[in-house]
C-alpha cells in the first residue's frame, strides 16, 4: 500500500510559529482529496498537539504518516514530561504559565479536544525524558 | 434568467486583443487560478472565485466584466433598477439621491429600489438563525459571493459554517416581485436589474450557489450606469430634491461597508475586508486556532463594497460619504418592505453550500499521493525564486502543474540554462519553450 511521510520540527516557546506544521500538513491533506470534515478533525488534533509542544515542552518533532486508509501522527518532545497523564486529560486541567494564558492558550481543553477528534490516541510520558503522543484518524 | 449550462459561470474575462502577457494578474490571484500561455493570461475556471483582484492590477484593462446589453431592460414592461447604496455614495454631496434616481429613470428604468432596504429584516433573521444554530461557530456571513466561492474551493470544511440565508439583493428582489404582483403586474413583465459592484455578484446571480433560480433578470455594471448618470446630472440644471422613492432620503444603512453587518449581530464578531486578510483568518478558523467567535463578516474587497471593482469613485471617500449619513436600522423599519416581513422570512433560506475543493491533485487518493510525491520531488529541483518565467505564479504551483500534466519541466528558465550547459538542449530549444509561454512577440529583437 502506498504511503507518504512528512516530518516537522517544533520550536519550544515560539508562539509565532505555532500552527505552521498544522497548516502545512493541512495543505497536503487537501491536495490528497481527503474529505474536508476529516481534514478538519486531523488538523484540529494536530494543532493542539503542536501548541502543547510549543507551550509545555523543550521542543520536539512531529511525524506524519499517510496511507489511503488512515493518517497516523506521532508528536514527540524531549521533556520535561507529564507527571500525571490522567489528570492532564481532564477538562480544564492546565499548568500553563501566565505568559501562555496571555497568548490565549491554557484553558486545559487541548488534550480533550484532541481525544474528541481522533479514532485512536495514546500518550506516553517519562519525566525528564519527554512525551510521545500518537494518534490515528481513519479515512 | 436562463441558467448557463456551464457549472460555474465566471464574469471575469480576458480580452486577448488587449492582454500583453505581463503576469501581474497571475501574481495577484489569491487562488492561483491564472497561468500565462502563448503570451496571454488564461483563467482556470474551477479555481477562479471572481474576486476581481486580477482586474484591479491589470495595467492595460485587458480583464473585463461581462455585462448584459443595456437594451435588455426594454424586454420588460416594468424595469426595476436594484441599486446598492455604494452607487449613491459615489456622487458629490450636492447631488441628492432623488436627483440620482431620477437620472436613472431617465435612462429607461421605471423604478429605482435601493438594495439595502432589506437590511433590518436580514439583521433580525441572522440573529434568529444564530440562536437556532448555536453549534455553528463561527457563523460565516453569506453576503459576499467571492467569499462563499473562496470557502468552497479553498476551505471546504468551512462550507458548513456559512449561514444559509439569502443576501440583501435577493431579499429586496423578492419584495419587489411580491409587491408588484399584488398590484396586478404579470410576473413576466417584471424585469429586475441589479446594478453590480463587482464580478462576484454577477457570477452569483448567473450561477447561484445554494439557490435554484435567480431572482434577478439582468445585470448592469455599476461603472456603465455611473458614467451615464454622472454625465446627465452634470448637464442638468440642479433641481430641488424631493422625497426619494422607496428609500430614506439621503441617508444610508452602511450594510455593505466593513462592519455594516457584524455590528448588528449579537455576540462576539469580527469584520474582515480584503481577500488576503480573509484567507489568513479562515486558515486559523479551520484549524480552530481562533475559537469563541460567534460571527464572521468577510468581504473580498478592501473597504467592502465601497472597494468593488466596478465603482468609479475612491473607496475611502465612498465609505466616508456613507458613514457620514448613516442612520440606525431602526429608521428603516418605516419602509414599505417591512409589511412583507413574514412573506420574506419564509423564503429566506438557501440550500447547503457544497464544497468543491480545487486543491486536490487527483480525485483518487492513491493517484493524488503519487502526484504529490512527484510534485515535491520536482520542487526540490527548482530555483525557488518564484520568478514566474515558466508561466505559473510560483515554483510550487509550477511543480503541481507538472505533476498534473499541465506543464513541462523544460519550461523552467533555470533548468533550461543548466541543460544548455550540459548540452542536453540547445539555446534555440529553450527559446522555443519560452515562446510557448510568453508568445513569439516578446522574442523579436527590437534593437535591429
Ligand atoms: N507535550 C507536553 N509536555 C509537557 N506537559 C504537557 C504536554 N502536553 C500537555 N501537557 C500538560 O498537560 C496539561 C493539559 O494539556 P491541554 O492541552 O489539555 O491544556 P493546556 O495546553 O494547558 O491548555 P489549552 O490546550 O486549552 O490551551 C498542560 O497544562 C500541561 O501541564
Ligand atoms: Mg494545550
Amino acid at each position: 500500500m502506498k504511503k507518504l511521510f512528512f516530518e516537522y520540527s517544533v520550536e519550544a516557546g515560539n508562539f509565532t510559529k505555532a500552527g505552521d506544521a498544522s497548516s502545512n500538513f493541512k495543505k497536503v491533506l487537501k491536495q490528497l482529496n481527503v474529505d474536508p470534515q476529516v481534514i478538519k478533525r486531523i488538523v484540529v488534533a494536530l494543532y493542539e498537539g503542536e501548541v502543547n509542544i510549543v507551550a509545555h515542552s523543550v521542543g520536539g518533532n512531529i511525524f506524519c504518516n499517510i496511507d489511503p486508509k488512515s493518517v497516523n501522527l506521532i508528536l514527540k518532545d524531549d521533556g520535561p514530561g507529564i507527571p500525571d497523564i490522567n489528570k492532564a486529560m481532564q477538562v480544564g486541567f492546565s499548568t500553563a504559565s501566565a505568559k501562555v494564558r496571555e497568548m490565549g492558550f491554557g484553558a486545559g481543553m487541548g488534550l480533550v479536544n484532541m481525544k474528541n477528534n481522533v479514532d485512536f490516541l495514546k500518550i506516553e510520558s517519562e519525566m525528564g525524558k519527554g512525551t510521545k503522543v500518537e494518534l490515528t484518524v481513519n479515512l | 434568467m436562463a441558467k448557463d449550462n456551464k457549472q460555474f459561470y465566471h464574469a471575469l474575462k480576458v480580452s486577448y486583443d488587449s492582454c500583453i502577457g505581463c503576469s501581474h494578474c497571475m501574481i495577484s490571484c489569491p487562488t492561483e487560478a491564472i497561468r500565462i500561455r502563448e503570451g496571454k493570461a488564461i483563467i482556470y475556471e474551477n479555481k477562479c472565485v471572481d474576486c476581481g483582484e486580477c482586474l484591479k492590477v491589470c495595467p492595460v484593462y485587458a480583464i473585463y466584466i461581462e455585462e448584459d446589453d443595456f437594451n435588455k431592460i426594454n424586454n420588460y414592461k416594468h424595469r426595476i433598477a436594484l441599486v446598492p447604496e455604494v452607487f449613491f455614495g459615489q456622487f458629490p454631496a450636492e447631488m441628492s439621491k432623488k436627483q440620482i434616481s431620477d437620472a436613472i429613470l431617465a435612462f429607461g428604468f421605471t423604478e429605482v429600489v435601493e438594495v439595502e432596504i432589506s437590511a433590518p429584516i436580514l439583521a433580525a433573521q441572522i440573529n434568529n438563525y444564530a440562536a437556532a444554530n448555536p453549534d455553528v461557530k463561527p457563523l460565516i456571513s453569506s453576503f459576499c459571493p467571492a467569499i462563499v466561492r473562496l470557502i468552497q474551493v479553498k476551505f471546504p470544511a468551512l462550507t458548513q459554517n456559512i449561514m444559509l440565508l439569502k443576501p440583501p439583493i435577493d431579499i429586496t428582489s423578492l419584495y419587489v416581485r411580491k409587491k408588484m404582483s399584488e398590484e396586478g403586474v404579470q410576473p413576466e413583465d417584471i424585469g429586475v436589474f441589479y446594478i453590480s459592484t463587482c464580478a462576484a455578484k454577477i457570477a452569483a446571480i448567473k450561477s447561484p450557489v445554494g439557490e435554484d433560480i435567480s431572482l434577478i433578470n439582468g445585470i448592469i455594471n455599476m461603472d456603465t450606469l455611473f458614467n451615464k448618470v454622472f454625465k446627465y446630472l452634470k448637464n442638468e440644471k440642479s433641481q430641488e430634491p424631493e422625497e426619494v422613492y422607496k428609500s430614506i432620503n439621503d441617508t444610508f444603512s452602511g450594510w455593505s461597508l466593513t462592519s455594516g453587518e457584524s455590528s448588528h449581530i449579537k455576540g462576539r464578531s469580527l469584520a474582515i475586508d480584503g481577500i488576503h486578510n480573509t484567507i489568513e483568518i479562515l486558515e486559523k478558523v479551520e484549524n480552530e486556532e481562533i475559537k469563541n467567535i460567534d460571527f464572521l463578516e468577510l468581504r473580498a474587497c478592501d473597504e467592502s463594497c465601497a472597494g468593488g471593482v466596478l465603482l468609479t469613485a475612491n473607496r475611502f471617500l465612498v465609505a466616508e460619504t456613507i458613514n457620514n449619513s448613516k442612520v440606525s436600522l431602526q429608521e428603516y423599519q418605516t419602509l414599505d418592505i417591512n409589511h412583507y416581513k413574514d412573506y420574506i422570512t419564509e423564503r429566506m433560506t438557501i440550500q447547503k453550500v457544497k464544497p468543491r475543493s480545487m486543491m486536490k491533485l487527483d480525485e483518487n487518493m492513491e493517484i493524488a499521493m503519487m502526484k504529490l510525491k512527484k510534485a515535491s520531488k520536482i520542487l526540490q529541483s527548482l530555483s525557488l525564486t518564484d520568478c514566474t518565467a515558466c508561466g505559473a505564479p510560483n515554483c510550487q504551483a509550477f511543480a503541481n502543474d507538472i505533476a498534473q500534466g499541465n506543464a513541462e519541466i523544460n519550461q523552467c528558465f533555470f533548468i533550461q540554462r543548466n541543460k544548455e550547459i550540459s548540452g542536453e538542449i540547445t539555446v534555440e530549444e529553450s527559446v522555443n519553450e519560452l515562446k510557448k509561454i510568453w508568445g513569439t512577440r516578446k522574442f523579436i529583437n527590437k534593437r535591429k
